[in-house]
């Protein structure tokens, strides 16, 4: 029997790999854009699972809003990613070090 | 029914309406060169609404199933968000003009993050929260890396948005507790859940994810690593923007989460946002101390300014809330006028931000230098200025809360920021002679703001132009 623990446990298991992946990653700029998105969609697991739990409608509509977010979000990313590439010739991690301090 | 809710969030809708027509009118006709026209109709756009809110006294009014909310706290948080976008709006004109930067986005862009921001202060749901958040940072993205070919700006967006995005990632993370845990998003559902003797595990753990967010978008220590960044990075009159409306939108928002979502657990976050409180005030004032850049000196005094404004939030009172909202909007005219005297700063005609070349402005050029150095004396709070009654009031409001602690250490820390503050100072009356000196600029509108927000700093220790009534109606429809 799948019960909403293990909705929660894979939720909060995704939700970690997606903040370790922000701060471990020092190859490509474009797994920092999954990271971020993983978090994204672990916390769309958590609210469906509650709602879902509870009876309650309210978390499946915050899930669709956050899709759309993500998505305008992924839209505005890859477009600052595609300016910072025309200027520096590398989207990796580690030459995103022009300011420091 | 609906007719009601529409009449509530009129000035919401008024504002996105003029700014979808503006993107028409820049895309079919112009293009740039409506820029200067476009700017200016969206200046005087904000600041109507932004006097609509301050002369509008009608009662709390909730719609859309209470999602919305528009009461006395709101008007006065959208009052300053207004009239202070309007007023950078004005004044970067002539520098994005200058500079190559005046595309017709730009103001677009503004509206569009001031509806962001509008919405995040009259949130009383976590969804509207989060989609006014978003609102606000998209946009706020693009604006950051607008000088597409410079490689700073674009890196400058870049880290904007990632740790941005991490920062909402975390919020939402902290709201789907919240929800999973107390049954419902709206705030006032989410109080009457909670009971003080016995908050489970996951609603506490979702509080602080929740506040973590909101502590990124205010940058407060330990979450304040994008601010230098960003700061330096982006074009001036957007680092102006940055630490101006959008401070204020999401100290503002943070009030109403803890206030309104969160009352009954006072004890619990009290320490949290005094915690941050401490660190950002320490920070700011000794990270502050070596820098060599001017537009990252003032992030670390932003920093340290919001600690200031969180030792008021901590307090949880309606005279601590009230002083937060009279040190937002303190904060806000100092640093209009700090950044029209930055705006101004070319040598060569080129824009510099090092503070080397404010040597001996005192002697070259004695009226910016004077406006320069009352502001700089009233953001380190020396009195007789305005800031420091703003200070004066947040300490105040610790000291009757019982954080007598929290007081004194913002009295230390402000000591110890006074000093870079006053090197500044120093540099410009006493620094050693060089041969390139700043140019002088004439631009009536950044001398005139600069001017206008050094005498407000000294007119205004009479009375404080009446704001502090305003608060109390404001911090008193939170609280009670």
């Amino acid at each position: 029997m799948i019960g909403i623990e293990h909705y929660l446990t894979t939720a909060s298991i995704l939700f970690v790999i997606g903040i370790f992946g922000l701060f471990l990653n020092r190859k490509n700029v474009i797994i920092l854009l999954m990271s971020i998105e993983l978090m994204l969609l672990a916390v769309n697991i958590n609210l469906v699972a509650f709602s879902s739990y509870l009876g309650d409608l309210v978390g499946q509509i915050f899930t669709l809003f956050i899709l759309t977010v993500a998505a305008a979000e992924a839209a505005i990313g890859l477009a600052i990613i595609v300016s910072f590439f025309r200027n520096r010739g590398t989207i990796a991690v580690e030459d995103v070090n022009m300011m420091k301090g | 029914m609906i007719h009601n809710d529409l009449n509530i969030i009129l000035p919401e809708i008024v504002l996105s309406m003029f700014a979808m027509l503006i993107l028409l009118i820049g895309v079919y006709r112009g293009q740039d060169k409506k820029t200067a026209i476009l700017t200016f109709s969206t200046a005087g756009l904000m600041f109507v609404i932004g006097v609509w809110m301050i002369i509008d006294s009608s009662l709390s009014e909730a719609a859309f199933n209470n999602m919305f909310i528009s009461d006395a706290f709101s008007r006065y948080a959208k009052a300053l968000i207004l009239l202070s976008s309007s007023a950078v709006l004005v004044m970067s004109l002539g520098y994005m003009l200058r500079h190559n930067l005046g595309r017709f986005e730009y103001p677009i862009l503004i509206i569009f993050s001031v509806v962001g921001m509008m919405f995040m202060v009259s949130a009383n749901d976590l969804m509207v929260l989060y989609l006014g958040l978003e609102l606000q940072s998209l946009a706020l993205y693009v604006v950051t890396s607008m000088r597409r070919e410079s490689l700073k700006s674009t890196e400058a967006g870049m880290k904007y948005f990632v740790l941005g995005a991490l920062s909402s990632g975390l919020l939402l993370y902290g709201a789907s507790l919240i929800y999973g845990y107390s049954g419902s998003t709206n705030f006032q559902a989410i109080i009457a859940s909670l009971d003080s003797s016995s908050v489970s595990l996951g609603l506490m753990f979702g509080m602080i994810l929740l506040v973590a967010g909101l502590a990124f978008k205010i940058s407060a220590v330990p979450f304040h690593m994008w601010t230098p960044d960003v700061y330096e990075g982006s074009p001036t009159p957007i680092t102006a923007f940055l630490s101006t409306a959008p401070k204020i939108a999401a100290m503002a928002l943070f009030a109403r989460v803890v206030c309104d979502a969160f009352y009954v657990l006072i004890y619990d976050w009290q320490q949290v946002v005094a915690i941050m409180s401490v660190l950002s005030m320490f920070v700011g004032a000794i990270a502050a101390i070596g820098q060599k850049n001017i537009k990252r000196l003032m992030a670390y005094s932003s920093i340290a300014h919001m600690g200031y404004a969180l030792i008021g939030l901590a307090s949880g009172t309606v005279l601590g809330l009230q002083a937060m909202l009279v040190y937002m909007a303190i904060y806000v005219v100092m640093n209009i006028g700090t950044f029209a005297f930055i705006m101004s700063m070319e040598r060569d005609g080129q824009p510099v931000t090092d503070i080397g070349s404010l040597t001996q402005l005192g002697v070259n050029q004695p009226s910016r230098a004077l406006a320069m150095l009352v502001l700089l004396f009233s953001l380190a709070g020396v009195p007789p200025l305005v800031g420091f009654f703003g200070k004066l009031y947040v300490l105040r409001a610790a000291y009757d809360a019982g954080l007598i602690w929290l007081a004194v250490m913002g009295v230390l820390a402000s000591v110890i920021g006074a000093y870079y503050y006053l090197r500044l100072v120093y540099l410009m009356y006493f620094g050693e002679k060089q041969d390139a000196s700043l140019d002088v600029v004439k631009s009536p509108v950044l001398s005139g703001f600069a001017a206008t927000a050094a005498v407000v700093m000294v007119v205004g220790i009479i009375n404080l132009f009446g704001i502090e009534s305003a608060a109390n109606l404001a911090a008193s429809s939170l609280v009670n």
